[in-house]
């Protein structure tokens, strides 16, 4: 609690002097703390490292809220030693990123801007560490930071080590993974704050420097409540799903809160604008070879990520971006690698269908050859007992190959906990589904798999979905499928112009009428869970991210030819390579 | 502290040969192990060592294995570590594969090494590659073993060797044991092993008994990969092979001592990487090199061979072109006579040992 006392007023001293802030404004602001503190008077350390909240905030009916999934943003600061016992060095210190941040805020600030600086602060700080989700807006007070960030560049210790929750404690790697507990919901109780200081809120938002993320995040939600009074959660008709070879399908209802739909509008948004620059970078030949694009079918990912935990498992096909954003890489990583330079994801040495993170297998190239790897996955999760799932995903292109429906009848006999999902995006390559498919129907298409049919241009109809999937595999039944019903604006990759199979009128209908970042604002901005001003407050932040990220991507230097050998082999001492000539001996490192 | 323990080992087995008041006795004589029981014995040990081991494949656990090389696994391990599957190559490799991505050590058993085929996808795709396109983040610690190469009237579809298809990839490891000790030394290596590794055994040696050194019988004993052996010394000419054709250059070379020719005969084990090296300083002793292979001629384990002498230091030490015995270049076909002829036989081998010396 004092830390936070002093954070603040150091951060606002810090920022331009004290002038800006009147001291009142600051006492009043650290009150609403004190309050928002007692409301979760069950947590027994109510403080910035605690790396194992405990189930405070644990919604029993929402295990699965995105925000609970998603490491957090904070960075409580023992952070960097927990990281670092992970082998991880990548950990910027939250002071350093305050200042940095300090810079950033003063270029001034509308409304609203809790949740701007809480993202910009966090974008600074988990650069290479965070998932998006945890970037965007940390709602939650004290969520144990994500396991994600943190072992991608160890595979030895994600291979054998189960749990992500490395931060939790050095001693709790079993798998009685507290992970679902660890992932508190930003449920009411935090939202039950009061309405007392409205006009300080707004002032404090301009004027705060980045605290620490934890402080951040409670700022959030204390300003977000107060200012404006915004309706803070609200519950919207979903879709309903057809149902194969089910009694019941997903609600009919979905709740949403307002971080959450923040959450998901800034992932979904800087998931378009990724994919639009990736989209400019290639036309100017800086990015080379294949692209599979994914705008349109944001909601896809965020909604399944939404519906799983980053302790979960996933795989997809080529069209992975948007994945590998949501299961924890970042901005930056990710177009490096489109670009081929050495701060990819994968060093430069994937590319765009070759990227990986922690419980993430890529972006595969070999259309349908990820659905036995994913069921393999899934029977690893099983056989190590950790009540971890994989979801498995291939298009309406893959769902003919051969080699899915062997994945089927293995997955239903071994009961694998495995959620297929096909992302019917209409076409495959240049055929639609009509010419290709004997049967459109792909959620039946795994005849005694049940299978559930769903809107996926709707990220709450996705997540919901996801979710009932997830409970179906996680209570043991075996495998499930869904099939999202979605859409993707871009031609199959950007060498396909993408309307000689289909019509413009088409697209832009699509784009018109089912937008999934849209919708979500129109349901946000109709109920007053978000003002315009935020949500445009939001789009300039994930703009100048995609901005900063693509800088990086095209200054940041290829690899090193040294590099060229290496990783052949894991564990391996060091061999000769032979070059393109008998001469050439080159060397190479695991 | 080593020492410390031997002396403790010691002392213990002289203590209980004086209180049983018996001849000092020497330690145990070889014993002979077939092939297929030096397979078991060494899946037996790797399971029974890492939890995170386990076989899969047709027939594997509850058949005791079409070969009977997993015999008796299933009823010690049980069905979680010994899974049957269907007949779907493609899925059950692919599956193989990703269990190997998420944290676990498959042994993905492929009847015949022709079935891979179907899933050559994944063993070269999914599994090769993956290491070097995540840039070292994601390795698939797999071994893919089974019979390879031609059998006994099994005709074209169930007779070929892969050597030199899996050995053409980078990221794969390829083995190719002969006897005992080398298929229970190379199968303990290859399941610990964090590479993917394809293991080429062969099924007219199931059945062949060897005798096992002591050392060989140990739980720990490993026979590193990507060293090849020296099975016989000689002086006038080296013979390269691998597998079955191990002991058909074996034979030849006891049939060649009695006319004075004495042959250097490896065994490569390792097909991938290969080791250049004990060629080279063999070919540098001998001057005269031939590669014996069961595999077709065009681009197989024998050309690589000479292509690297030729590029390598051992070159200048030739006295006469290196020269390839292979199989036949043709499907291999069924009758007995065309069968025994489509593959080297003795005869073969020491009749071009003997061209190459030109006698």
């Amino acid at each position: 609690m004092l830390t936070i006392i002093s954070n603040v007023l150091r951060g606002s001293a810090s920022r331009n002097g004290a002038e800006l802030v009147s001291e009142s404004s600051t006492l009043r602001y650290v009150l609403q703390l004190l309050a928002v503190q007692s409301e979760c008077a069950n947590l027994t350390a109510p403080h910035d490292h605690d790396p194992d909240p405990p189930s405070r905030l644990k919604d029993p009916q929402q295990p699965h809220s995105p925000s609970v999934s998603l490491p957090l943003t904070q960075i409580p600061s023992n952070t960097p030693v927990e990281y670092k016992t992970l082998g991880h060095t990548d950990v910027v210190s939250s002071e350093a990123v305050a200042q940095e941040e300090s810079s950033v805020m003063s270029s001034g600030s509308s409304t609203s801007e809790e949740l701007s600086i809480v993202s910009l602060l966090t974008e600074r700080i988990s650069e290479r560490q965070k998932p998006v989700f945890e970037k965007i807006i940390s709602p939650v007070i004290d969520v144990p930071p994500s396991p994600v960030l943190i072992t991608v560049k160890s595979p030895a210790t994600s291979l054998v080590e189960l749990t992500p929750v490395v931060a939790n404690s050095s001693s709790k790697v079993t798998s009685s993974d507290p992970l679902t507990s660890s992932c508190p919901l930003p449920a009411g109780s935090i939202l039950g704050l009061d309405n007392s200081f409205p006009e300080i809120t707004h002032s404090l938002a301009e004027e705060t420097p980045l605290p620490e993320p934890q402080l951040a995040g409670a700022r959030v939600v204390v300003s977000a409540r107060t200012y404006a009074d915004f309706t803070p959660q609200a519950t919207f008709d979903i879709k309903k799903c057809d149902l194969h070879k089910l009694e019941d399908g997903p609600p009919l209802q979905a709740m949403l809160t307002r971080e959450e739909g923040l959450q998901y509008y800034r992932t979904m948004q800087t998931m378009r604008r990724m994919e639009l620059k990736a989209d400019q970078l290639y036309k100017q030949k800086i990015i080379r070879g294949f692209c599979h694009l994914y705008d349109g079918q944001e909601a896809c990912a965020v909604g399944i990520e939404a519906g799983i935990n980053l302790s979960d498992h996933l795989i997809t096909a080529y069209r992975a971006h948007g994945y590998t954003l949501t299961r924890g890489g970042t901005v930056r990583e990710i177009m490096a690698e489109l670009t081929g330079r050495r701060g990819g994801i994968a060093k430069g040495k994937g590319g765009s269908m070759h990227m990986y993170t922690k419980h993430f297998y890529g972006g595969n190239g070999i259309v349908g050859a990820q659905v036995p790897l994913g069921a393999g996955v899934a029977l690893a999760c099983k056989y190590l007992g950790k009540n971890e799932l994989c979801v498995c995903l291939y298009g309406d292109g893959a769902a003919n190959q051969g080699q899915i429906f062997e994945t089927y009848n293995m997955a239903s006999l071994w009961k694998l906990p495995c959620i297929f999902i096909c992302e019917n995006n209409k076409y495959g390559m240049g055929t639609s589904v009509e010419r290709a498919a004997a049967s459109t129907d792909y959620y039946k298409r795994g005849d005694f798999i049940p299978g559930l049919r769903v809107d996926g241009m709707d990220v709450l109809c996705v997540r919901e979905a996801t979710k009932f999937a997830a409970e179906h595999c996680r209570s043991g039944k075996g495998p499930i499928l869904m099939e999202l019903q979605t859409y993707r604006y871009h031609g199959h990759s950007m060498s396909d112009p993408g309307i000689s199979y289909r019509t413009r009128e088409e697209i832009q209908e699509v784009r018109s009428k089912s937008d999934p970042i849209s919708m979500l604002k129109d349901r946000m901005l109709s109920n007053n869970m978000a003002s315009v001003e935020e949500l445009k407050e939001i789009d300039v932040e994930v703009r100048k991210e995609i901005e900063d990220a693509a800088q990086f991507a095209t200054t940041d230097p290829e690899p090193p030819l040294d590099d060229l050998c290496n990783h052949i082999f894991y564990n391996d001492p060091p061999l000769e390579v032979r070059g393109t000539n008998p001469w050439t001996k080159l060397k190479s490192v695991s | 502290m080593a020492s410390l323990r031997c002396f403790l080992r010691s002392g213990k087995n002289a203590v209980s040969a004086v209180l049983r008041r018996e001849f000092h006795r020497t330690p145990p004589a070889a014993v002979q192990v077939t092939v297929r029981d030096a397979l078991n014995q060494a899946m037996d040990e790797e399971l029974e060592r890492d939890e995170r081991v386990f076989l899969l494949g047709e027939e594997v656990a509850q058949y005791d294995g079409a070969y009977k090389v997993s015999r008796g696994l299933w009823k010690k391990y049980g069905d979680k570590r010994i899974i049957d599957t269907p007949i779907t190559e493609m899925g059950f490799a692919g599956i193989a594969v990703g269990a190997a991505m998420a944290g676990l050590r498959p042994i993905c058993e492929f009847m015949t090494f022709n079935f891979s085929m179907q899933a050559i996808d994944q063993v070269i795709n999914s599994a090769a590659k993956t290491y070097y396109m995540s840039a070292g983040l994601q390795p698939v610690p797999i071994v893919f073993r089974g019979p390879n190469g031609a059998s006994a009237g099994v005709a074209a579809q169930h007779s070929q060797c892969f050597a030199a298809w899996y050995s053409h990839c980078p990221g794969l490891k390829v083995v190719s044991p002969w006897n005992a000790e080398d298929a229970k030394g190379l199968l303990k290596a290859a399941i610990r092993d964090d590479n993917p590794v394809v293991f080429l055994e062969n099924e007219l040696m199931y059945g062949v008994p060897f005798e096992i050194s002591e050392e060989a019988q140990s739980k720990d004993f490993v026979v590193p990969i990507g060293k090849a052996k020296i099975e016989r010394q000689g002086k006038h000419i080296t013979l390269v092979s691998h597998s079955r054709m191990v002991g058909l250059c074996l034979d030849a070379a006891a049939v060649l001592a009695k006319e004075g020719i004495e042959c250097e005969v490896i065994n490569m084990r390792t097909i991938r990487p290969l080791d250049a090296e004990a060629i080279e300083t063999s070919v540098m002793k001998t001057n005269h090199l031939i590669t014996v292979e069961g595999g077709w001629p065009q681009f197989g384990v024998g050309a690589e061979i000479l292509a690297r002498l030729m590029e390598g230091p051992a070159f200048n030490y030739l006295d006469a072109p290196a020269v390839r015995v292979t199989g036949v270049d043709i499907p291999m076909p069924y009758a007995k006579i065309l069968e025994d002829n489509s593959i080297p036989q003795i005869k073969d081998i020491i009749f071009s040992v003997k061209k190459t010396l030109n006698i």
